[in-house]
């Protein structure tokens, strides 16, 4: 696998382009990143994700890979020498399949209801759904280090992004995720430990002054 | 005991995914017809405590739940028998973009589209068109989204070829017609034709039945 050229179009706070970001790190493999200037959208974006126009997509030899959780499989299935993401056995991998596909379902909207809140209900609202999303998934953490048990992989991949919101969701929504659910706290501590996870995420202050540069803009303050 | 069982619903699309699947890989299963729109039985609570939801399929006691997740273990699983999924990576997150799509964005537009109304539908109405248009163009000359067989994708869009037909011409729609979507048109024939698929769909009639005293009592508690 010499020569293969990569490419990630991504846009920073995207819990969804660091799940790539991550895989690929994981991997130990080489590629070139290109951020995308959001709201602005390059030509390549729009050629390579013609369907939903949206970060990340990988572009491998060429040929781009979209849906965050599709490129971390491809990733692995492809570079499947090493480091391996997913459990080998049908029924894990399929619990683990289930876990992404609940976070991919759910997490996402419930923390937009908070960070673009119109008012202090929909803050509130969003912020209930958040927590009962985590109470889940600390459910399926349970005492295991990591989601896939005792080695990282796909679930956290999939969970871990969404760290770099947490500070947006808090100061939003009025709480603290330490607080409510430090089984959490604790493995996204463990998670950041990681050189590849932590290079991987950008800084949660940034993000959350991000929310309020696109809240402005939007007038929603 | 039965090694394999299915917890679905006899009109439904979402386990009829995974009937058309067992089949096609020549498993055995137990089906266990769950009235989902009045019900939801222990059992079922059981094995689906995050969403309550059918499809669940049940292996040696054990759980797999979400459509698309159970279609990729019964590959998984049962290697013997036709593929659902294509052997290359990159073939296979195709097929994964496509069921995602057909599963996130085309089966709730076009179920939408039949449901509401004003100017709702007419939005619906609109969005469905892109959609089939986008369905159309992936279809290109191929007679099966898989190609020259059946896989996951068709099986995934089998919401497309039957219940949407049904409910459009209850709804008195015509989004989806071989006018406008000649490829989709001939696929759907060629689906319908397939023994795996025409041997394992529920009854018409019963299921127009369903489906019309559905659109009754909407209307009436719309009054």
């Amino acid at each position: 696998m010499g020569n293969d050229e990569l490419i990630l179009l991504n846009f920073w706070p995207s819990m969804f382009g660091s799940r790539v970001k991550i895989a690929l790190e994981e991997k130990g493999l080489d590629y070139e990143y290109r951020e995308e200037e959001l709201p602005n959208k390059s030509p390549l974006l729009l050629r390579m994700n013609p369907v939903h126009k949206k970060v990340p997509v990988l572009i491998h030899n060429g040929k781009p890979i979209c849906e965050s959780n599709i490129i971390v499989q491809y990733i692995d299935e492809v570079w499947n020498d090493k480091a391996p993401l997913l459990p080998s056995d049908p029924y894990e991998k399929a619990q683990a399949r289930f876990c992404a596909d609940y976070i991919d379902k759910k997490l996402y909207e419930a923390g937009k209801k908070i960070t673009w809140y119109k008012n202090k209900e929909g803050a509130e609202e969003g912020k209930k759904e958040v927590l009962e999303i985590f109470k889940v998934l600390e459910g399926a953490l349970g005492d295991k280090p990591y989601f896939g048990g005792e080695n990282f992989g796909y679930v956290d991949i999939s969970l871990i992004g969404f760290y770099m919101w947490f500070h947006a969701y808090e100061t939003c929504g009025n709480f603290s995720i330490e607080v409510e659910c430090p089984k959490l706290m604790a493995w996204v501590k463990r998670c950041l430990e990681r050189k590849t996870v932590a290079k991987s995420l950008g800084d949660p202050k940034i993000v959350y002054e991000i929310v309020l540069k696109f809240r402005k803009s939007w007038g929603l303050d | 005991m039965a090694e394999v069982k299915l917890f679905g619903n006899w009109g439904s699309p979402f386990s009829g995914r995974i009937e058309f699947a067992l089949k096609l890989k020549g498993v055995e299963y137990e089906f266990i017809d769950e009235d989902i729109y009045n019900y939801k039985s222990p059992l079922l609570l059981k094995y689906n405590p995050v969403h309550k939801k059918i499809p669940v399929l049940v292996h040696n006691g054990k759980p797999i739940c979400e459509s698309l997740v159970i279609l990729e273990y019964i590959d998984e699983t049962w290697e013997k028998g036709p593929s659902l999924l294509p052997k290359d990576p990159y073939e296979r997150a195709l097929v994964r973009f496509w069921t995602k799509f057909l599963d996130e964005k085309c089966v709730p537009t076009l179920w939408k589209t039949c449901w509401s109304i004003g100017e709702e539908q007419e939005k619906a109405k609109e969005e469905s068109t892109e959609l089939l248009k986008i369905l159309e163009g992936t279809l290109s000359d191929k007679k099966f989204f898989g190609g020259d067989s059946i896989g996951m994708v068709d099986i995934v869009a089998n919401f497309i070829s039957y219940w949407f037909i049904i409910l459009q011409e209850l709804a008195g729609l015509q989004v989806l017609t071989k006018e406008k979507f000649p490829k989709l048109g001939a696929w759907i024939d060629d689906y319908l034709n397939c023994n795996i698929i025409k041997e394992n769909l529920p009854p018409k009639d019963k299921l127009t039945a369903y489906f019309r005293a559905r659109f009754e009592a909407a209307a009436a508690a719309a009054k």
